[in-house]
């Protein structure tokens, strides 16, 4: 991947992320409907009280709600792309398929960690657990899930942007796909947010399970990613 | 400007079931306006997609000069569409400086400069997204996108409709100043009128074919077209 | 890349002796079935297994081919790939009900509970969840549907030792129940047997499935030839 495959990439995603710094929807959309998605968990889960599950429960609901709401990043990212047609005039112009791939999963993926940070603060007040006892492992989890569950569904997104049912069949056909990646993260996250678990063992494995699970679907999404966006 | 042609030599497209384009043959040649007519249906965007190279032909190949085309070809194009390509976000001049890097022009600033004086949008204000623009400063915005990279081929995809009257008088004058420049311009239209005025060249498609062709360097008059239209679509 | 048709009178020969070597096969692997050693543990009921094995490796084999076929179409536009495809998906819908009702049958009976989180099962399940998605995309996705479950039917490949090993280390914390028990010899015959039959049954299911997409090929193929003789006329 030459400079100018970088390039590319960065210009795609800076395009999108100053977007979105301008309205922000994404941002307060994605937000708002994942905190009451944890809310809803909290009250339908009977155990969320339970101080001793308080861990577990936070970790669990943080990435569920995450994937719920995640659809709505991915749909928002490409949408843009949509209207006005503006995705024909990209597609025009000299930039690499993959690169518009590898750009899109970094402004989609930068959006929903914002979002996630939030999130755990959340389900950290609300089922009264430290969150923030490891950062580092934190942000890589977050990371590694995100990118994760984005690199599948940038391909899908795309693929339905012009699908009138895009927006119920999004989740569905995502949400097995990305099943190993929820394991993964809650596994790690729950491990690390619980103060009574021995060491961090566990959270280095699923670190290490995610880093490859994200390189297996981003090289899938780049060679992928071209045929699926261009005209048959 | 280049003096190449370009040419889709029997050309057909399959969707699964669906024959949009069959055994389709056409040269265009530069310093003309080659209209592309036809009902709905009958596959006229398709041949555009496919003298773009967005749409990869089911079989048959297309030609810039004497060499086959196809991605890499995408700096000497340039396209306008019913929509105008933009980002509704960005701001004219946002939205070129995208387009500039896009396609790694240098001097990319005065460029654009230039091309918003050309169609008359230097005076709006710098920080108004394209989401405020009325429907014909949209156009004119995509046509100031199409040209920043000077292409060697313009390609217009029914970019009249949705246009009030002065809005197609100033893109037929702009397409007759684009022919004057030697560039190559392909125009896919349903209005017969705007054709009329502008057009050297026209290829009538029906049902995914070549139903008539004719060229005429000095024009074709209203009446004429709509004579040659109505003869291709009737002739069975 | 035109069809070649054959006649109709050989197809249904060919068609009628397939069906005839299935059941034959079908009939003989009920006999060794039948013949089999009971196990010690579950007796009767573990024999559920000669026929839940074999539907799960007939999951797992039609989504191989399912992905096999999207590849050939999202790269070099092969029609007849995307048909292999969408005729490995359905099938692989087809035989992965039958795991994931013979599973519970079988946990049930051999556990007392209808379902356990043991990486198998759910690697099944998951699998079967995705060549669902497969068939609903191709039906709902609008425009780029058969790219859309191409894609979708890669991922699902790829997806497969992600699952299983996923779901292995997440169970590791719990006893490790082993659904499938180790063979004894006397059952080896019979599960090779039952297995053959059902591989057998799949190609012939695939076939069958197949020659419908193929004609529905053919005649857009005739359409297109029958308009170019139309215009030739005239």
């Amino acid at each position: 991947m030459t400079g100018s495959f970088w390039r590319y990439t960065l210009l795609i995603a800076g395009k999108d992320l100053r977007i979105e710094g301008k309205s922000r929807e994404v941002l307060y959309t994605m937000g708002f409907s994942a905190a009451l998605v944890v809310l809803v968990f909290s009250f339908a889960l009977s155990n969320a009280t339970d101080p001793a599950q308080g861990p577990i429960t936070a970790a669990g609901v943080l990435w569920a709600a995450t994937l719920f709401t995640g659809t709505v990043a991915l749909a928002r990212v490409l949408d843009r792309e949509r209207e006005n047609e503006a995705i024909r005039a990209l597609l025009l112009s000299p930039a690499p398929r993959a690169a518009i791939y590898l750009g899109k999963l970094i402004a989609v993926s930068l959006l929903m960690i914002a979002v996630e940070v939030v999130l755990a603060v959340i389900v950290g007040g609300l089922f009264s657990t430290g969150v923030f006892a490891h950062p580092v492992w934190l942000a890589l989890v977050l990371l590694l899930g995100t990118l994760g569950f984005a690199s599948t569904g940038v391909v899908f997104s795309a693929a339905l942007l012009r699908s009138r049912s895009r927006d119920a069949l999004l989740g569905a056909l995502l949400f097995p796909i990305v099943i190993p990646v929820l394991l993964a993260a809650s596994r790690a996250t729950a491990c690390m947010f619980d103060p009574l678990s021995p060491d961090l063992e566990p959270v280095a494995f699923w670190v290490r399970f995610l880093a490859a699970t994200d390189v297996i679907y981003i090289s899938l999404g780049l060679w992928v990613f071209e045929p699926v966006v261009s005209g048959e | 400007m280049s003096e190449r042609h370009l040419r889709v030599a029997k050309v057909s497209k399959h969707f699964g079931r669906q024959r949009a384009l069959v055994d389709v043959s056409l040269e265009f040649a530069p310093g003309r306006v080659a209209t592309i007519v036809g009902p709905n249906g009958a596959g006229k965007t398709t041949l555009l997609g496919i003298l773009s190279t967005l749409v990869r032909p089911t079989k048959g190949e297309l030609f810039l000069g004497d060499q086959p085309i196809g991605r890499e070809a995408r700096h000497t194009l340039g396209y306008v569409g019913h929509e105008p390509g933009v980002y509704p976000d960005l701001s004219a001049r946002q939205n070129l400086r995208l387009f500039a890097s896009l396609y790694g022009l240098p001097d990319a600033e005065l460029r654009i400069t230039q091309m918003l004086e050309r169609v008359d949008l230097a005076d709006v204000r710098g920080d108004l997204p394209a989401r405020g623009y009325s429907r014909g400063m949209l156009q004119r915005l995509a046509l100031a996108r199409a040209l920043l990279h000077e292409p060697e081929i313009l390609l217009f995809d029914e970019p009249s409709s949705a246009l009030d009257p002065a809005g197609v008088a100033w893109l037929v004058s702009e397409l007759l100043r684009e022919r004057d420049s030697g560039r190559l311009v392909i125009l896919v239209t349903h209005d017969l009128e705007a054709a009329a005025q502008v057009a050297g060249h026209i290829v009538v498609i029906r049902r995914g074919r070549v139903a008539l062709e004719r060229s005429q360097p000095s024009g074709f008059t209203a009446a004429e077209v709509r004579a040659l239209y109505e003869e291709a679509l009737h002739d069975r | 890349m035109p069809t070649t048709p054959s006649s109709p009178a050989r197809n249904s020969t060919r068609l009628l002796v397939a069906c005839g070597v299935t059941c034959l096969l079908f009939l003989l692997a009920c006999l060794a079935i039948a013949e089999a050693p009971l196990e010690k543990v579950m007796g009767m009921v573990q024999k559920i297994f000669y026929f839940h094995v074999p539907c799960a490796w007939l999951l797992m084999l039609s989504t191989l081919v399912c992905a096999g076929g999207s590849v050939a179409y999202l790269f070099r536009g092969s029609e007849r790939g995307d048909r292999i495809a969408l005729s490995a998906a359905e099938l692989g819908v087809l035989f992965g009900m039958c795991v994931l009702v013979s599973g519970p049958l079988w946990a049930k009976a051999a556990w007392g509970v209808y379902w356990q989180w043991e990486a198998r099962l759910t690697s099944s399940l998951l699998l079967w969840l995705m060549l669902v998605a497969y068939v609903l995309a191709r039906r709902y996705g609008g425009a780029a549907a058969r790219r859309l479950a191409a894609s979708l039917a890669l991922f699902a490949a790829i997806d497969i030792p992600l699952v299983y090993f996923s779901v292995r280390f997440f169970r590791s914390i719990h006893p490790q129940t082993t659904v499938v028990s180790t063979l004894v010899p006397g059952m080896r015959g019979a599960f090779w047997l039952s297995l053959l039959a059902f591989t057998v049954l799949w190609f012939v299911l695939m076939s069958v499935r197949l020659s419908v997409e193929n004609a529905q090929a053919r005649i857009v193929e005739l359409e297109v030839l029958l308009d170019q003789a139309e215009e030739n006329k005239s």
